[in-house]
């Protein structure tokens, strides 16, 4: 099944506008289940596009973008809006709360960073104790997220109450070659989406789906394919580029993916075995566009495709990530040529899917 | 079925890439049943019987794929490193053979980490006879299954892959034996299950039975300081009680027994405390499904020397075969 | 009230483990049978009852999902006339030397105890310490010939322990969940007094503590316009005093996250303040660990939200709850739902949508 290159064939556009755009979405505080700003950001975007769209009862954003001609294969394509981070869990009194994490976080990643509560993204602190003021024993363990507290001020204390979200407070900017921000995981995801929609090709109907509560088990896209009812489907997301040198020169492999290596193509994860011919077609199309993509070593994590392809009858699914390094900390950081190539991949890709896609 | 089974077991079928196994089964089958088709997870799904007759929508369940490894970097001289498909015990893997689905043959070596403890298998690599990266005839995302002969010892069979292959011989049997079941009779080949059963669930949605039964294999009790699991291998079909996953309808449970007392076939009842079968997907499907299993007790699940005892296998398929031919009333 | 109290102490008294509800659910049929104007049960065996609103069809309907099944332990070994058991539902095995259970076999109850086996015949590495689930006995006092006749693998296990009353508490064993099916009965009967525009469908449902499959099934089933799951949550008592606690006899618990649909959350909070009824808010970072996890996710999903009874001694023999809580919730449900409009989806749209 060799694939033949459209020459009218072109990327959609990453641009200072589109990055512009990324950094609105790596800004906003969206934790799974208060995903608002984003799903506003995210709305005034595709109702400038004029697409149609719905919100349902989960609070994911379904856009439906047909093709030209009927009975076209339903693609869904899903990028999750929501971020980890954290809830306010107990007021303390004096502005300090206590908080837990949402979704997957490092607790040696906390102590002595700024935050934001809140909506309104109210600047807040997660202290910790003064260098003279801890043992050398205390200073072996790692400091519990039971022991910190996300402190406002005691001036503030009425500007937050338990059940708040808080995100790390990350301002997105650019680093020559790289973007630096947090939740790039997956607001990468959701920037990628939005272009898809506005650059969405005709052989296909486009079903994308801006999905909530992934980073907590995946179900806000589990609802969304049970709605959507797609033919086959791709999540669009980030995944970790563990690259870096080993302590003693040896070799690193265990890297998952690489930077600078191109978009990263799912074999398997712990919730997915991607479907074989979706893998082999989206390499079949990296070689013949001549768009770098690497294959992510399989192993854990998981992605919006692990709830996708279980719901109904059935849906083949795959999952096409950025590499990114440092996801689910304070700052991560990626190379904006792969997310060039992310773009270029899956749109060659969606242009490429016709009814033999699936033939076995 | 000795045959059946043996040609079942030599296929490379890991989770996921199940298509040479489905492959043998649509063969196998052909001419047997009245329908067949493969799902777009790739389950096949064969039926058989009356479509509007007096009986149920019945669901026989047994998974086609393995347990197996998958490539996850090749290193400059030739070796890959490699993570797990499914369940594979590190205790296990040290010296096996895999072989991969394009042939390529391969033996698992392990680090110099001593022996005093269970090498993780970060720490194992896949060789395959070469000594450069340039040579290697797999790459990054490659899946390969154990490699090991097949064992008849009389009474008993020994092989990897039992788990499934074993039930999925005694499904085929099921389906060829049934000649006037009043029930429609669905008996799916499922896929993914080894990896949470994950086809087993698309399958029933598509399905949509009144009555769902996987057919797997459970662990056992009888070998030298075994915890205390109450089946063994010889004693009959386990019916199954509970396992970590789910709880047998108990309306399935007694209907399956009294099919069982009735014929006069030996049976145990099962209750397993690790792990679980396609029946805790089917369970949950749409609206619910009143759902059970039938196992066959296997000793060393999970290695590549699985064994079962012959009669327990042929008993299996004479009780499904018995309980579907009667109306069934739950 | 004394209606509900008897069919409480009737409903904690009754076995009815999660798979096994057939005793359970036939105790909340009775009770259930003259409050609806539909009975039926699912294909896993949870109950539903449908009132019906008075609207315009098609009319939308709320479920209310209360689990009816219990944890206990089921027989997975005879030796010598000893039983071995396995758990249904998450016990912790501290708790169990000394209860007294009741066996459920083909012929009948049998009374036993959990046994602690004198400490030389335990394996070595569980003397001296707590006894594992794995190491203690249940003792019927039969001869083992007898145990064999009688005691099957897969009979059930249940705590007989006995409800207690003491003034405005209660105390017994399967009071999760049977508290809030108690709580669900009585607003049941304050709506056959109370027109209310949408359907109402009352769920007893099973499997909550292994597999959450009754919630989802029924969800799939019904398909309501909304779903609300009442469950208990942990009280204040000895050794439970942080903030993921909450005072008995101070309102029910409503529960805030992702699992929660926030605007519903506003909504039941309104209703609370019309009662002048106080209330509490749990924040649940992930899931809040009752049927809401699936009412949620079932099918393409709806707006779900979690009222809580606060409970003592969670998933113990001696479960304790304050049954003005329970008629708290009942009232609140009853108030929430009356008030639910042919306009009220409006309500609880996501703001970006508005405007």
């Amino acid at each position: 099944m060799a694939i033949r290159k459209k020459p009218s064939w072109q990327a959609p556009r990453i641009g200072v506008g589109q990055i512009n755009l990324l950094e609105n979405l790596s800004n906003a505080s969206a934790i799974s289940g208060q995903e608002d700003a984003v799903r506003k950001i995210v709305l005034s975007e595709i109702k400038s596009h004029g697409s149609d769209y719905e919100i349902d009862p989960l609070g994911n954003v379904l856009v439906t973008v047909k093709g030209r001609g009927r009975s076209l294969p339903k693609v869904m394509l899903a990028a999750h809006m929501d971020e980890v981070g954290f809830m306010l869990v107990n007021d303390e009194g004096e502005g300090l709360f206590s908080f837990r994490a949402v979704g997957g976080l490092d607790a040696r990643q906390l102590a002595g960073k700024a935050v934001w509560v809140g909506k309104d993204q109210h600047p807040a602190v997660i202290g910790a104790k003064p260098i003279h003021l801890t043992t050398y024993s205390e200073r072996q363990n790692t400091m519990g997220m039971a022991s910190l507290r996300i402190d406002l001020g005691p001036s503030n204390s009425k500007k937050a109450q338990v059940g708040d979200q808080a995100t790390f407070a990350t301002k997105f900017t650019r680093l020559g070659p790289s973007l630096r921000g947090k939740a790039l995981d997956d607001r990468l995801g959701v920037a990628t989406l939005i272009e898809l929609i506005k650059n969405a090709p005709a052989n296909i109907d486009l079903l994308a789906a801006f999905t909530v509560q992934e980073e907590i088990g995946l179900r806000g896209a589990q609802v969304a394919a049970h709605r959507m009812q797609p033919d086959l489907a791709i999540a669009l997301d980030c995944t970790p580029a563990n690259d870096l040198p080993m302590w003693d020169g040896s070799a690193n492999e265990q890297y998952n993916t690489k930077l600078d290596a191109g978009p990263a193509i799912y074999v398997a994860d712990r919730a997915t075995l991607s479907d074989p011919r979706l893998v082999a077609h989206l390499q079949r199309v990296g070689d013949t566009y001549k768009i770098p993509y690497q294959i992510r070593q399989p192993g854990g994590g998981g992605t919006d495709a692990g709830s996708i392809h279980k719901q109904r009858g059935g849906i083949p699914s795959v999952s096409v990530s950025v590499p990114g390094r440092y996801l689910h900390t304070a700052a991560s950081i990626v190379r904006l040529a792969d997310w060039r190539n992310h773009v270029g991949l899956i749109h060659a890709a969606l242009s490429h899917i016709d009814k033999n896609t699936l033939k076995r | 079925m000795k045959e059946l089974i043996q040609d079942l077991v030599q296929i490379a079928g890991p989770s996921g890439y199940e298509a040479d196994v489905r492959e043998y089964v649509q063969k196998d089958l052909k001419g047997h049943v009245d329908e067949m088709k493969v799902d777009p997870l790739g389950n096949l799904i064969t039926r058989k019987g009356p479509k509007d007759g007096s009986g149920l929508n019945v669901m026989l369940a047994a998974h086609l794929d393995e347990i197996g490894v998958i490539v996850t970097h090749l290193d400059d001289n030739g070796f890959a490193r490699f993570t797990t498909v499914g369940g594979v015990f590190p205790r296990n893997t040290v010296g096996a053979r895999v072989k991969f689905l394009n042939g390529t043959g391969g033996v698992i070596g392990m680090e110099p980490t001593g022996y005093s403890s269970v090498t993780p298998i970060n720490q194992m690599y896949i060789d395959v006879g070469v000594t450069k990266k340039s040579e290697m005839p797999v790459k990054v995302g490659d899946v390969a299954a154990f490699e090991r002969t097949f064992e008849d010892l009389g009474k008993r069979l020994v092989s990897k892959a039992l788990d499934d292959r074993v039930g999925v011989a005694v499904l085929i049997e099921i389906m060829k034996q049934l000649k006037d079941t009043p029930h429609n009779v669905f008996g799916v080949f499922t896929v993914q299950e080894e990896v949470g059963v994950r086809g087993a669930a698309a399958a029933a949605y598509g399905v949509d039975p009144d009555l769902g039964i996987a057919i797997d294999v459970t662990l056992t009790g009888d070998t030298p300081k075994a915890k205390t699991m109450d089946v063994s291998l010889g004693k009959g079909p386990a019916i199954k009680v509970k396992d970590s996953g789910m709880i047998s309808d108990p309306r399935v449970v007694a209907w399956m027994e009294a099919g069982a007392k009735r014929a006069r076939i030996p049976y145990q009842k099962e209750i397993l405390t690790g792990g679980s079968t396609d029946a805790r997907a089917i369970q949950i499907t749409r609206e619910g499904v009143p759902a059970g299993c039938v196992s066959i007790p296997c000793r060393y699940v999970h290695s590549p020397s699985e064994m079962v005892d012959y009669k327990d296998v042929q008993d299996s398929v004479k009780l499904l075969v018995q309980l579907l031919k009667r109306p069934i009333k739950l | 009230m004394t209606n509900s109290k008897d069919l409480l102490n009737k409903m904690i008294n009754a076995p009815g483990l999660s798979g096994h509800e057939a005793p359970i659910q036939s105790i909340v049929e009775e009770a259930w049978k003259p409050l609806a104007d539909e009975l039926n049960t699912s294909k896993l065996g949870s109950l539903h009852a449908l009132q019906r609103g008075t609207g315009k069809e098609p009319r939308p309907s709320i479920l209310i999902a209360t689990h009816m099944d219990a944890i206990g332990l089921m027989v997975s070994n005879v030796t010598d006339g000893f039983l071995r058991v396995s758990e249904i539902g998450g016990i912790d095995h501290r708790v169990l030397p000394g209860q007294s259970v009741t066996v459920h076999c083909v012929e009948g109850d049998l009374p036993g105890v959990i046994v602690q086996p004198p400490e030389h015949t335990l394996a070595k590495e569980n003397r001296g310490g707590p006894v594992p689930l794995d190491g203690l006995w249940v003792d019927v006092g039969l001869s083992p010939r007898q145990v064999a006749r009688q005691i099957d693998i897969g009979d059930l296990v249940s705590f007989a322990s006995d409800a207690v009353e003491m003034g405005d508490t209660l105390t017994g064993h399967s009071l999760d969940n049977r508290a809030s099916v108690a709580a669900l009965t009585e607003a049941l009967t304050m709506l056959q007094k109370r027109p209310h525009h949408w359907d109402v469908w009352a769920v007893a449902t099973t499997q909550e503590e292994e597999t959450l499959g009754g919630a989802l099934t029924s969800a799939f089933e019904l398909r309501p316009t909304l779903a609300i799951a009442i469950d208990v949550t942990f009280a204040k008592g000895p050794g439970s005093t942080g903030h993921d606690t909450f005072p008995m006899n101070k309102g029910p618990v409503l529960g805030w996250g992702p699992n929660i649909h926030p605007k519903l959350f506003g909504e039941l909070k309104s209703a609370a303040d019309r009662l002048e009824m106080a209330y509490k808010k749990e924040p649940l970072p992930g899931m809040s660990g009752t049927d809401a996890i699936t009412l949620q996710v079932a099918a393409s999903g709806a707006p779900t939200a979690v009222i809580s009874i606060p409970l003592r001694y969670m998933h113990t023999p001696v479960e304790m709850v304050h049954t003005k809580d329970i008629t708290r919730v009942a009232r609140l449900l009853t108030e929430f739902i009356a008030e639910l409009d042919e306009d009220f989806l409006d309500k609880i749209k996501w703001q970006e949508e508005e405007n």
